[in-house]
């Protein structure tokens, strides 16, 4: 059932505006969308509105997808990387509802990827666009409390604070710890908190040939990359920028370049690594590759037997 | 009055460092201070002294960059020519504020980021400025945290685990190392008991000698004047009363107040 259809005895006016935000509102935010990716990195300020949706939950980047979603779209929506979650199955079914998208599981497939905290392991491609539901925007927040000073900060690419903070993380503990959310400089001009994405995925942000928006429901803010933008994660010469890496591949696939979840499986203390991007294992496991517990977790259900 | 004759090292560079003309900064009806002008040359150091709410510490922050001045104008002279500081951009002044010249808080908590450490608040003006290397950044803070006496093995405490005299001296070692020309000083040594006093003063002694800096000290201490000043300024009401070189404004005193101020200090 789709419910921007009419209400029943009244033949002229719908229950809800296509993709549930009335037209001005999208406008709005199509504005703000169109400035933030003139100004890559730049946080453009929008009116956020109430969803149906608590605050926190991905508002902004519903926000976004509704503002962009057409009747030609299929959206893809994951939640750490997971398309069967709640919060990505419950924002699926909201625009299979308001706006009669095309959903998938498929991230080569998809044209709109909404996201919280991960970017999908498949290389995106031109032409698809990835939302991030976004807590914070303001990667100096926590350094320096003061919204009007933060704004000047921007303006006038004044940074070094934000080094201090890298400064202080290896000081402390010999390497820069910070592993999400974890700062970046675009375009050689603004530094961006990338959303909470495991500082693994920030490479995949660099010179991507899709377009990256961010919604910050909360904050009221957006801001967005266009395809092909520099994004340099922040370090220092003699500490180079790392991304975590895994002493063992995924236990289901045997995938070793995929960003894996510890997963603790029993009260014993035995865990096991598994991919965070649930469609990319399944691919891979339809493909043929086998991990050192896939036979285990499909014995005991946890993972459906490969169909191939 | 013209004072260059007298500093005959300071007579090579041809013109002031810091010039202010007819400074007056008002809070609604009530005068903060009221019609400064001098001349501050490289290497000088300028004592502004007066009881407390003469006006000493506005006129130090109209000075600093801090608060736009009513009326007159600062003149800071970083390169060539003359800047009038509230004239150019605040971007400019702001990037002036953490090169050119440095302020010391009469409150550690004031210029020390209190939940940093030691190393990281020494270096953050090197980070200001686009260092990206972390050895040389931390080698630097090693070498200022030595200079004011600061022993290498606190480089990661943080200031709250400091007592008040080593965050005071922490805190001018965060300012200088960048190598500012110029200095301001709020009450350095306030709050501090006379011992740890005496040593900081003895630091900042070396200190503005060895680097050359010129400097203005707002206190209230006539001690700490004669010891770190060449120059005097006595300020009353918001106006400046008298000024001249320090062991004449100290030992001949003319204007009244000023001879009042030099016979309340107490001699032991």
């Amino acid at each position: 059932m789709t419910i921007h259809q009419p209400l029943p005895g009244d033949d002229t006016a719908p229950a809800y505006n296509y993709a549930y935000l009335d037209e001005q509102t999208k406008r709005m935010i199509r504005r703000a969308l169109l400035k933030a990716v003139a100004v890559p990195g730049y946080q453009v300020p929008f009116g956020s509105r109430e969803m149906p949706l608590a605050r926190g939950w991905g508002t902004g980047g519903i926000q976004i997808t509704a503002a962009i979603i057409g009747p030609e779209d299929t959206l893809k929506v994951i939640d750490q990387g997971a398309d069967d979650t709640t919060n990505a199955v419950s924002i699926r079914r909201f625009f299979e509802k308001t706006a009669d998208a095309r959903t998938t599981e498929a991230t080569g497939e998809a044209t709109i990827i909404q996201t919280r905290h991960r970017i999908p392991e498949a290389a995106l491609t031109a032409g698809q666009v990835i939302v991030y539901q976004v807590p914070q925007p303001e990667p100096l927040r926590k350094l320096e409390p003061r919204e009007a000073e933060t704004r000047k900060m921007h303006a006038w690419a004044e940074y070094g604070l934000m080094q201090v903070k890298l400064y202080e993380n290896i000081a402390r503990f010999g390497e820069v710890t910070t592993t999400y959310d974890y700062p970046v400089m675009i375009n050689g001009r603004y530094i961006m908190a990338p959303s909470p994405i495991p500082k693994f995925d920030n490479p995949k942000m660099h010179m991507s040939p899709a377009l990256q928006l961010f919604g910050a429901g909360r904050e009221k803010r957006i801001y967005a990359l266009p395809p092909h933008t520099s994004v340099r994660s922040l370090d220092f010469e003699d500490h180079p920028f790392r991304i975590q890496s895994w002493s063992e591949p995924c236990a289901l696939c045997a995938a070793s370049d995929s960003y894996l979840d510890e997963v603790v499986i029993d009260d014993q203390g035995k865990r096991m690594f598994v991919c965070s991007d649930s469609h990319f294992c399944e691919t891979r496991r339809e493909a043929g590759h086998r991990g050192a517990m896939l036979g285990d977790a499909t014995a005991s259900g946890l993972v459906e037997e490969s169909k191939s | 009055m013209t004072l260059h004759a007298s500093f005959p090292e300071t007579a090579l560079e041809p013109a002031p460092l810091l010039s202010v003309v007819g400074v007056s900064r008002f809070y609604g009806e009530r005068i903060g201070c009221a019609d400064v002008s001098f001349d501050l040359w490289p290497g000088e150091v300028l004592g502004i002294v007066g009881e407390s709410g003469s006006g000493k510490s506005t006129l130090l922050r109209c000075l600093a960059g801090i608060d736009q001045p009513d009326e007159g104008e600062v003149l800071f002279r970083g390169g060539s020519a003359p800047l009038d500081i509230y004239s150019v951009p605040e971007q400019e002044r702001r990037r002036l504020m953490r090169t050119a010249w440095g302020i010391v808080h009469q409150n550690p908590r004031d210029g020390l980021r209190m939940d940093v450490s030691a190393g990281g608040n020494v270096g953050e003006r090197l980070m200001d400025r686009g260092d990206r290397h972390y050895g040389q950044i931390r080698e630097r803070a090693l070498d200022w945290l030595a200079r004011v006496e600061i022993a290498g093995s606190r480089i990661d405490d943080r200031p709250r685990q400091f007592s008040g005299g080593m965050q005071q001296r922490l805190q001018i070692a965060r300012v200088l190392v960048s190598e500012p020309r110029l200095v301001f000083m709020d009450e350095p040594t306030g709050g501090l008991d006379v011992s740890v006093q005496a040593r900081l003063l003895d630091l900042l002694r070396v200190l503005v000698r060895d680097l050359g800096l010129a400097a203005i000290i707002v206190t209230h201490d006539l001690a700490v004047a004669r010891l770190l000043t060449d120059r005097l300024m006595v300020m009353k009401d918001g106006h400046v009363v008298e000024q001249g070189l320090t062991d004449q404004v100290l030992d001949d005193p003319h204007h009244a107040y000023t001879q009042l101020l030099t016979s309340a200090v107490l001699s032991v």
